[in-house]
């Protein structure tokens, strides 16, 4: 077996960042038939609508049946930049300054009812998730701000005309969720697709036990030659951990693909040997700190600076990935892209600096500064083990070292958002949790509220909208991440206005007759199982 | 007879009309808004309009007394309406759920009464006895323990033993299939979780069938029945034992009703997907109409098994006329 040794330094390449691997991938000829059968780590889907829905369970359960525009290349997700199409013929150059992106539509494709896909519907499915008509909620709208209109000139072409150019587009258009619905279906009854599923992936609804389990079964019409490997698959849901170890140690089911602590993973490979493959990845996602800026003593920027100032990533780090789904070291930007910091970038922020006692020296001349030494406040965090609680624990320990006084409030999911958004906290563990890595758009977590709805910093900063906006439309790739540094100094040193904690890292332990699937940095993403084959 | 069944049903029915009232309101009390998580479930803040448009859609924009009256009628027509949650019609929603619970329920109720009926005589009979100590030991052990931890251990137990004698490790489905499509696979899939719940079950049974043969042991009419040279088993099963049953009914009857929609945990631990999961599930997402709905069939099978229980007595000890 192969095991690349732990990494916990920031702005690796993608290269090396992104996925490790128990066991080496060599070019395998598919076997054909089987049915996969892998656990969902949720109750059920509120519903079967991509468009509407956020949740993990909707895209692990239904991303099988539908199609999209374009996608994160399947057979290298681990790329953050790489995008192939789904539905199109060809990736497009984009025209008119940037501005238009012209897609010609695969012809012959069926939905499973029969029936052609054209290039309406993609651009009716597209109008709902960038401009949901009223009544109607789209969980993306926002990545879309760029966007004007989405036009189907003719029954092969869609064109998208943007607002300005930006290179957050392709991204954003690669989302896992965009899933082509047919327009007749849509025009009629735009709720259908919550209740109801009819797409034109790579399988076919077979049959859902409510809140239990999920069946499908291989589109022979599916478009992608020799696709998908699987005679069908079934998912199953079990939102307790234990249930889904027990289920793929005792081989009742293969896989999950969301996420597992190390803990999990130790003890799947200590009882299965080589029956288990082991791929983990950097996970566009992570846990940050945000004091609330309308309470005091947070409002200063001293306190805050020394709360970043306290904390040593660089050597936690390696101790917490042996216990947590945590792991690398980083700043606002994806470790694996190309526009996060290097390390030593990263050595010059509040919170990162590499002597850790001059680091919380300054702190403590900060407080004293601020008259805050000694300062109690209460940590609020989500009621959710991993990692928050072992981030929640770590942080209070780190900042015992300063000398503050910190206790841990944990609240359940529901009181804990509702005390995100009402500002009834000091400090509080929050995360930023993504889906393709499009670092133009997953920053935006740490703008004001007035701009990003999910900031609960309680803050309002001109100066950091105006440097956002500058990254934003940006599109020569060496300036914008000249710029995303500046954004970043601002933001995590100059202001810290929120605070970083190491990386989320993705282990995904499986059957080892599984074959195919790749890990990619997002749990949402390369979830149509298309390329999924047993060898068994 | 007659007058006394149709005399408890119509009791039934100010009761229930009192529970839904109550869950009515304890449910508006409690802090939250659906729309608000439905519609931030990924964390994010809400846009009050949406809430107002998810508010109308639903009826909760209705007074309460409206929409009170509409749960009620509601209930008596047997439509329980849409789950404000899944958008499904909640009758569908507890159809999913149900079979596997009542499954459970049943099946724990068997083990139970045959495990705690025949032990419970036996530790009464032999009282003090070698017998008796090793009954009331596995009953207090079956009290103390909790059915979910029994759960987890039995599953790494079948696991573990499995990977140890046929190298490969074992446990039951976790996948619900009903017992008329593949009745070995629904089998091999219920029968840990009404043994383990069968336990608990039991061990509160034989307490309570010992003490209460203990009781009815020391009766006249059992010296009565010895004296007059009664074969001892005669004594025991159509004397002493039917008697002695009566509180044991009770017991079994509220258990049972118990274990339709108490097994939240053990529910979890096993992946059934049952009446305990949803019901959690529905509280958690303040979905009101799936609440009311599965707390009004809790409350209905709680007073439909107390009825039946009643009904055992008359039959159980003839001395009781009922009407």
């Amino acid at each position: 077996m192969i095991r690349k040794p732990g990494l916990a330094a920031a702005g690796l390449s993608a290269a090396l960042c992104v996925a490790t691997m128990t066991a080496p991938v060599t070019a395998e000829t598919p076997k054909r038939g089987g049915t996969l059968t892998f656990m969902i780590p949720a109750d059920a889907p509120p519903s079967f609508d991509g468009h509407r829905e956020t949740t993990y369970a909707t895209v692990h359960a239904v991303a099988p049946f539908y199609s999209v525009l374009i996608r994160v290349n399947p057979d290298n997700p681990s790329s953050t930049t790489e995008f192939v199409c789904d539905l199109c013929t060809e990736m497009p150059k984009p025209s008119d300054d940037g501005k238009t992106y012209t897609f010609k539509i695969r012809q012959g494709v069926k939905f499973h009812d029969g029936s052609l896909l054209t290039a309406a519907d993609v651009a009716a499915s597209w109008q709902e998730i960038v401009h949901p008509r009223d009544g109607l909620s789209s969980a993306r709208e926002s990545y879309f701000i760029m966007v004007d209109k989405v036009e189907a000139p003719d029954a092969t072409t869609v064109v998208f005309r943007l607002k300005f150019a930006t290179n957050a587009f392709l991204p954003s258009l690669a989302d896992p969720f965009a899933w082509i619905y047919k327009k007749e279906i849509l025009d009629k009854d735009p709720h259908w697709f919550e209740k109801n599923i009819m797409g034109s992936g790579p399988f076919k609804f077979a049959g859902d036990e409510i809140g239990q389990s999920i069946k499908g079964v291989r589109n022979p019409d599916y478009y992608h030659q020799g696709q998908p490997y699987l005679d069908g698959f079934i998912g199953i849901f079990a939102a307790k951990q234990a249930v889904r170890v027990d289920a793929i140690r005792a081989d009742r089911a293969a896989i999950e693909f969301r996420g597992m602590p190390p803990s999990a993973r130790d003890e799947l490979v200590r009882e299965l040997g080589d029956k288990i493959t082991v791929q983990s990845s950097d996970w566009n996602c992570g846990n940050l700190v945000t004091p609330n800026h309308k309470k005091k003593p947070f409002d200063d920027v001293r306190v805050r600076r020394a709360l970043a100032l306290a904390i040593d990533s660089w050597h936690s780090a390696p101790a917490l990935a042996k216990i947590a789904t945590v792991h690398t070291v980083g700043g606002i930007v994806f470790p694996g892209s190309p526009l996060a910091a290097s390390k030593e970038e990263l050595e010059k922020l509040a919170g990162f600096w590499p002597d850790i006692g001059k680091s919380r020296e300054e702190a403590r001349r900060l407080l004293k500064e601020a008259g805050t030494d000694g300062l109690k406040f209460e940590l609020m965090n989500r009621n959710v083990d991993q990692p928050y609680k072992y981030v929640g624990t770590w942080l209070i320990d780190e900042w015992s070292k300063i000398g503050l006084q910190v206790t841990q409030r944990v609240l359940p999911t529901g009181p804990f958002f509702d005390a995100l958004r009402h500002g009834t906290f000091d400090v509080t563990v929050d995360f930023n949790c993504q889906s393709v890595v499009n670092p133009l758009m997953d920053i935006g977590k740490f703008l004001p509220h007035s701009v990003y709805a999910e900031n609960y910093g309680g803050y309002d900063d001109q100066k950091e909208i105006e440097l956002y906006q500058a990254v934003l439309h940006e599109t020569d790739s060496t300036k914008q991440r000249a710029m995303i540094r500046e954004f970043e100094t601002y933001v995590l040193d100059t202001q810290a206005h929120m605070l970083m904690t190491p990386w989320w890292y993705r282990v995904i332990p499986y059957r080892s007759y599984v074959k195919g699937w790749k890990i990619s940095p997002s749990h949402y993403v390369n979830q149509d199982l298309a390329n999924v084959w047993l060898d068994k | 007879m007659y007058r006394y069944i149709v005399s408890r049903v119509l009791l039934v029915i100010p009761t229930l009309v009192g529970a839904a009232a109550l869950v009515f309101v304890l449910m508006r009390l409690i802090p939250g808004d659906i729309c608000v998580v439905r519609l931030g479930s990924g964390g994010g803040s809400v846009d009050p309009r949406a809430v107002a448009v998810c508010h109308a859609e639903l009826g909760l924009d209705h007074p309460l007394i409206i929409q009170f009256l509409d749960f009620v009628w509601g209930f008596f027509r047997l439509d329980f309406g849409i789950s404000m949650w899944s958008g499904k019609p909640v009758a569908e929603e507890i159809a999913a759920r149900l079979p596997i619970s009542l499954e459970i329920a049943v099946m724990a109720t068997v083990v139970a009464i045959l495990i705690a009926i025949p032990l419970g005589t036996i530790s009464a009979l032999k009282q003090n006895s070698w017998i008796d100590h090793v009954v009331r030991t596995t009953a207090i052990a079956g009290i103390a323990t909790p059915s979910f931890w029994l759960g987890i251990v039995s599953i790494l137990v079948v696991l573990d033993v499995s990977h140890a004698l046929f190298g490969a490790p074992w446990m039951p489905p976790i996948d619900y299939v009903p017992f008329w499509q593949d009745p070995l696979r629904n089998l091999s899939m219920a029968v840990l979780p009404a043994l383990t719940v069968g336990y608990r079950y039991a061990a509160v049974t034989m307490r309570m069938t010992r003490s209460a043969m203990l009781e009815v042991l020391r009766e006249d009419y059992i010296r009565t029945a010895r004296a007059k040279g009664l074969i001892e088993r005669l004594i025991i099963n159509r004397h002493a034992l039917k008697n002695a049953l009566l509180p044991v009914v009770t017991l079994i009857g509220i258990e049972f009703a118990f274990l339709i929609g108490g097994l939240v945990v053990t529910e979890q631990v096993f992946n059934l997907n049952g009446i305990g999961r949803l019901l959690v599930l529905a509280v958690q997402n303040q979905d009101y109409t799936l609440t009311q709905a599965l707390v009004m069939l809790t409350v209905a099978i709680f007073v439909f098994a107390n009825l039946a229980v009643d009904l055992l007595y008359a039959w159980l000890d003839p001395r009781i006329r009922l009407g």
